[in-house]
């Protein structure tokens, strides 16, 4: 009899299922995998060193490079850590502003989950729906911050600036007719808000259709359902935050647990899965767009309501506005000292955790009083669920290694930061 | 909020005792030191005790206190920071522990009492050289197969010591001495505790 043997089998770091850069060593036993050894840091750029040696301002478009699927949202555990040792008040319309949009990255980061691990699962057509939908929520950032992705938006003390008054057109072009951009921008005739109100009006209607694709398709629950099940009680000994650790069933969410901004004066709800397998953290996730989608629409509503500054007006923080300077010495010297020196942030230590889509993202900063970071540490969800990888795969198919990828919703972006 | 934090500090002084070497509370969170003689026996007390119930780690980073404040360091130079989370009782708490030696710091690792402690482990060693005895796999983690030094020590360069190009020569990639001159172009600043305050703006 021949002897038998596991063998190794080396995934990725250039496997289109592995969702960037991570390489992982499967030792299979035919095909049950025995023991999974993920393997990351490809794509470490040193980040949190590097925040050490700029000024504490110019660190923020770096955040957006972390999780680079939900932008927003990490710059927002940032600016809230700086905010909280420098001891300032956000003007309440920027804070509304801030869970707007961070609503807006959830629903941008479910809807890439969704379209992608549709992808890795076999569902082929549902990354071209989401990435329709994306597309309308990416041109809100682009209008708000002039980049579509690395937005740079969230500053300690406010945010960079008002909600426009106008969207960007589409332009007639060889390609796209007159008659064929017209629907585009009709929808694009009237303000942000207004292209947004439009957006979360048809949302849901799109949500359903996702669903009907997807929900009770017979492949995607076979390839879904009991699969990397985790336990209340794992999942709290493995850190495990966000739809991760409310798929295994506890009602977990620092929205409503640990309110930040105005997450306190808007309604919704924290759906929980049952069994914690990846089938309960799709319907978790999908159930959070809906969420998300009505903290958009009260947002809206508010923001329209109630104009007013979106900036601290502490000089010593916020840059003061472009005419003051021109014309008023003071201002002049505050704009100085700030874009040459940076702000500097009181001795001490303080830890921001925010919501994130993903999870718990947190940034834990040490300032001993200098114009930057003394030591700044990023607390990457996608890296806690990623280090349960081996427990999770453990004496699956091969084949489901893709889909427990999928399901933990990685990006290397925040995991090697 | 401030009740809940009383109520921390107070449960933490009845079950840690003196074990808790200094106990701070600062912008709505709590820090306590520890002795890394104490550390396993505290953050296992941390988690098991109901009146504190820590069931989550959440996170654990190395810190090098070399060059704090632009100052000669007196006292400990690495540290751990671990940030609990108590999901029952909602509230955080922040635990410091110093190793204490500073040329080979050591400090006992976590991973029996929380399994998310696993992968921090390796990122405070690999980034800063603390070693964690206890933990059985302390490879490094997010540095390169092979690479030497632990890059954030404070005495570790930005640019690193070596870069990596391809030698058309010896036709592969080869490793040499980096380039890249040293700059730096908002220089590091220390001011009064005053200076950045915002009150008087």
């Amino acid at each position: 009899m021949p002897e038998l043997r596991n063998f190794t089998l080396n995934f990725g770091p250039q496997h289109p299922a592995a969702h960037g850069v991570l390489r992982m060593v499967l030792e299979l036993d035919g095909e049950v995998v025995m023991r999974a050894d993920p393997h990351i840091g490809l794509l470490h750029r040193a980040t949190e060193k590097l925040a050490e040696n700029k000024t504490w301002i110019q660190s923020v478009p770096y955040m957006d490079r972390l999780d680079y699927m939900s932008m927003m949202c990490n710059e927002h555990a940032y600016c809230m850590a700086i905010e909280r040792l420098l001891g300032i008040e956000v003007p309440i319309r920027a804070q509304y502003i801030r869970v707007m949009f961070d609503e807006i990255t959830r629903i941008l980061n479910h809807l890439l989950w969704v379209g992608c691990h549709g992808l890795d699962v076999g569902a082929m057509t549902m990354v071209l729906y989401a990435f329709r939908e994306r597309e309308d929520l990416i041109d809100a950032y682009e209008a708000v911050s002039g980049a579509r992705m690395h937005a740079a938006y969230y500053r300690p003390g406010g945010v960079y600036r008002d909600l426009p008054d106008r969207m960007p057109q589409y332009q007639e072009s060889k390609w796209k007719s007159a008659a064929q951009i017209k629907p585009f921008n009709d929808v694009r005739s009237g303000t942000l808000l207004d292209f947004l109100d439009d957006f979360s009006g048809r949302f849901p209607k799109l949500l359903d259709e996702y669903e009907t694709l997807l929900t009770d398709n017979r492949i995607w629950k076979q390839r879904l359902v009991n699969v990397g099940i985790v336990s209340p009680e794992r999942a709290l000994q493995r850190g495990f935050s966000g739809p991760m650790l409310r798929g295994s069933g506890i009602a977990w969410d620092l929205r409503k647990k640990q309110p930040y901004e105005v997450y306190d004066r808007v309604d919704f709800d924290i759906p929980v899965g049952v069994t914690g397998d990846s089938y309960d953290r799709y319907l978790v996730r999908m159930e959070e767009m809906r969420q998300s989608n009505r903290i958009l629409k009260q947002c809206i509503e508010w923001l329209r309501q109630n104009p007013g500054p979106v900036m601290s007006d502490n000089h010593k923080v916020a840059p003061p506005d472009r005419e003051a300077m021109k014309s008023n010495m003071e201002e002049l010297i505050h704009h100085f000292k700030l874009c040459t020196e940076g702000i500097h942030v009181p001795e001490g230590e303080a830890y921001s955790a925010v919501e994130h889509p993903k999870g718990e993202f947190g940034i834990y900063v040490i300032s001993d009083g200098a114009n930057k970071p003394y030591r700044l540490k990023i607390r990457p969800p996608g890296y806690v669920h990623l280090s349960a990888m081996d427990e999770m795969v453990r004496g699956h198919m091969l084949a489901d290694v893709v889909t427990i990828i999928g399901s933990q919703d990685v990006v290397f972006g925040e995991i090697d930061r | 909020m401030s009740a809940t934090l009383e109520a921390l500090s107070q449960n933490l002084q009845e079950h840690l005792g003196d074990r808790v070497k200094s106990l701070k509370m600062l912008f709505g969170e709590v820090t306590i030191e520890v002795d890394s003689a104490d550390y396993l026996a505290v953050m296992q007390t941390l988690r098991d005790e109901p009146a504190l119930s820590f069931e989550e780690l959440i996170d654990l980073c190395g810190v090098d206190y070399s060059a704090y404040g632009n100052v000669e360091r007196v006292g400990k130079r690495f540290a751990a920071v671990s940030h609990l989370l108590s999901i029952t009782r909602n509230w955080r708490l922040r635990v410091r522990c110093f190793a204490p030696d500073d040329d080979f710091p050591s400090l006992p690792s976590l991973t029996s009492v929380w399994n998310s402690v696993n992968w921090f482990e390796r990122e405070a060693f690999d980034l800063y050289g603390i070693v964690f005895p206890g933990h059985d796999d302390l490879r490094r983690i997010l540095t390169d197969y092979g690479f030497v030094g632990h890059p954030f020590r404070k005495d570790f360069p930005i640019a690193g010591y070596v870069e990596m190009r391809y030698d058309p020569e010896q036709q592969r990639v080869i490793y040499q001495p980096v380039t890249i001159e040293p700059r730096e172009i908002t220089p590091r600043i220390v001011r009064e505790a005053t200076y950045g305050n915002v009150d008087n703006a």
